[in-house]
């Protein structure tokens, strides 16, 4: 055992690059729940966002270019899910995963030249100074910019749930929608745009595993981080915060397991390796004993003639 | 009405005209535990599929789910494929050992044909390759080019087949460098890029400047390039697109000679249960090309010792070996028997940390 060979500078700037997918994937997922609609397509489009964000970045040479790629390609792919359940009317459910299984499907066919292909790398904040600084350099100041992204998204979804008119609506929605319908508000509008960003989330997710995490495009590559965004949503109580901590909690667990196996430690490495899943439940629901519910029209179908 | 009707009948119709086409065709079935795009193990366990159409042509149906996950749901992707005419099923991962057995007991007139694991039965053969032989190479050239001293591991499930390969890399670095650390990580996933490239870096970050895999993707190679001054090998699949930095060689396994004599075998009529362990020396191993960052003379010394491993003149564990705690296991010049290897649950001596249970 030697806990000396762990950097703990290193390894919390490790820990926030493997939070970030689940972390803007989850907050996608926020807004579709608060506004009442139940994508279970969250790991499609995710995946669809990878291989999207590759290939963008691969044929243009800008990563920040195949980034906002991934995010419209996780939108259009959400717009099918869109279109089923707020048109057609469809389950939400059934349409969620077979989302899934068609961005899973869809991003191998699109991905078959891209294996084996190096991506342009990302560049990494660079101040002068700041980023030389001992211990707090590497950790706030020497990251990606979609990391930073992340983090300021979370903020800025916080802010426009709890203070502004648009949050209100978007919450009116998700929780009565007949109500917000006599209003005269546009429940399926505000859904499908909640659909859409939801989806861009989930493509920029994805593209930051496939661009920036692993960097490399490989089929199937996700392996179920949309299905764990998913649960922290759930978990976190439908709040932006929580969501951080959750994905903070269990990507950096993830890490700080991995470091302490590679050091030696002796804790049995089958604990180890669920530790990240049993915490972050545990904490989030230990969290979530203030009652706070679901959206009450979640996964419930809307039609104005109701 | 008149378009159902229609409808169904074409359908019946298709059915039977599929049916009667199948009579004449074998049909293999092939389960996959990761995507055949993995670029590792799946990659090219579906080569050796794609190579038994191509020998057959129209005489053979291959049908194959991937990603499956090991357990229960095997399965059923296993029964589903029995139930729908399969001949002979390969199951491709050592998880689905139990699954395989218990859906063989169903089905007895189905062949089926279990990779890496040990229970065999009147329709269940098994077949599996000496991966801990390119290990050795690998051990070789990782101990003669390590600068750190710490060879980092990342492992998938603390099974035998996994154990057997650290133990092989473990002793074949120690004998060219006696100052080798090995750093072990278990994944417990054989495909999950994320947390692949994640365990690379981790080790990296504590020190390790070669990285062993014994997990199905690419990712721990690009997590290598990514961080410059590492060296990796290719796993199950020849992964050059990295290469010459960081990959510097490969352990590639090849199955299509194997399927194909299989599914011959099964077309007429010869198959039996059997067990197949075959290494280097029969070609079911490959060492891809060691590049030119490895120098000359450590090329040579690889080279060397895998024409040894192929003749059978040398085995990769030959005595004096002992266990972890210290026990002897193999007498100087004694070496393994395939039962011990099949079964292997222990760290040779030099290895720190346990084996999970």
């Amino acid at each position: 055992m030697d806990l000396s060979a762990i950097n703990p500078v290193l390894l919390i700037a490790s820990l926030m690059v493997a939070a970030t997918p689940l972390l803007l994937a989850a907050i996608g997922e926020l807004v579709v729940e608060k506004s009442g609609v139940l994508n279970l397509g969250v790991e499609g489009m995710m995946i669809v966002g990878a291989i999207a964000g590759f290939a963008f970045s691969v044929e243009t040479g800008s990563p920040l270019l195949g980034v906002i790629g991934a995010a419209i390609c996780g939108a259009l792919l959400s717009l099918l899910f869109a279109f089923l359940t707020q048109f057609a009317l469809a389950n939400q459910v059934a349409s969620g995963l077979a989302l899934t299984l068609f961005g899973l499907g869809l991003s191998a066919l699109m991905g078959q030249s891209y294996v084996g292909v190096r991506p342009p790398a990302m560049p990494r904040l660079d101040l002068p100074v700041l980023s030389d600084l001992p211990v707090v350099g590497p950790i706030l100041f020497s990251h990606d910019p979609i990391l930073y992204f992340g983090i300021a998204l979370t903020a800025v979804v916080w802010a426009v749930l709890k203070f502004s008119r648009i949050g209100l609506i978007l919450r009116a929605v998700g929780e009565n929608h007949d109500a917000a319908h006599a209003l005269g508000y546009h429940v399926v509008r505000v859904r499908i745009l909640a659909i859409m960003f939801g989806g861009a989330c989930a493509g920029l997710g994805g593209a930051y595993i496939s661009l920036i995490r692993v960097p490399q495009w490989t089929e199937g590559m996700t392996a179920g981080i949309g299905w764990i965004a998913l649960a922290l949503v759930v978990f976190a109580s439908w709040k932006p915060w929580r969501v951080l901590l959750g994905a903070y909690l269990f990507g950096g667990i993830n890490v700080l397991q991995l470091n302490l196996q590679a050091a030696g430690v002796a804790i049995p490495v089958e604990y180890l390796a669920m530790s990240p899943y049993l915490i972050t439940i545990l904490v989030l629901v230990i969290m979530s004993a203030d009652k706070s519910g679901a959206p009450a029209s979640l996964g419930r179908i809307f039609h104005a003639s109701q | 009405m008149k378009l159902t009707k229609l409808l169904t009948s074409a359908a019946v119709a298709l059915g039977l005209a599929t049916t009667a086409m199948a009579e004449d065709k074998t049909k293999v079935g092939f389960v996959f535990v990761g995507p055949v795009g993995d670029g590792g193990w799946t990659y090219e366990h579906n080569k050796g599929r794609l190579a038994v159409e191509e020998k057959y042509g129209d005489k053979v149906e291959t049908v194959f789910v991937e990603s499956v996950p090991e357990g229960p749901d095997a399965e059923r992707v296993m029964t589903q494929m029995a139930l729908d005419g399969a001949d002979l099923i390969f199951t491709t991962s050592f998880g689905y050992m139990d699954p395989t057995i218990n859906v063989a007991k169903k089905f007895p007139k189905v062949k089926f044909e279990h990779a890496t694991g040990y229970k065999q039965a009147d329709n269940v053969s098994v077949y599996s390759a000496r991966f801990y032989e390119g290990r050795a190479v690998q051990g070789h050239i990782a101990g003669s080019m390590t600068k750190s001293n710490v060879i980092g591991y990342i492992g998938s499930y603390p099974i035998p087949e996994v154990i057997r390969g650290i133990n092989s890399a473990y002793i074949h670095a120690k004998k060219v460098n006696p100052d080798v650390q090995f750093k072990i990580v278990w994944a417990y996933t054989w495909f999950d890029p994320a947390k692949e490239a994640d365990a690379a870096k981790v080790l990296i970050e504590q020190g390790a400047d070669v990285i062993l895999q014994h997990t199905d993707s690419t990712a721990p190679q690009a997590a290598a390039q990514a961080a410059g001054n590492v060296i990796t090998f290719g796993q199950a699949s020849d992964m050059s697109e990295y290469g010459p930095l960081p990959r510097v060689s490969s352990i590639i396994d090849d199955w299509a000679p194997y399927y194909i004599a299989r599914v011959g075998a099964v077309m007429d009529g010869t198959w039996t249960s059997t067990s197949t362990w075959d290494g280097i020396g029969a070609g079911m191993v490959g060492i891809g090309e060691i590049s030119d960052a490895v120098p000359a003379d450590i090329k040579e010394q690889a080279l060397a010792l895998k024409a040894s491993l192929a003749s059978g003149e040398y085995h990769a564990f030959t005595g004096p070996v002992n266990k972890q705690d210290g026990s002897a296991w193999l007498a100087d010049g004694e070496t393994a028997d395939d039962g011990t290897l099949a079964g292997m649950n222990f760290y040779v001596e030099g290895i720190e940390g346990d084996v999970p249970n």
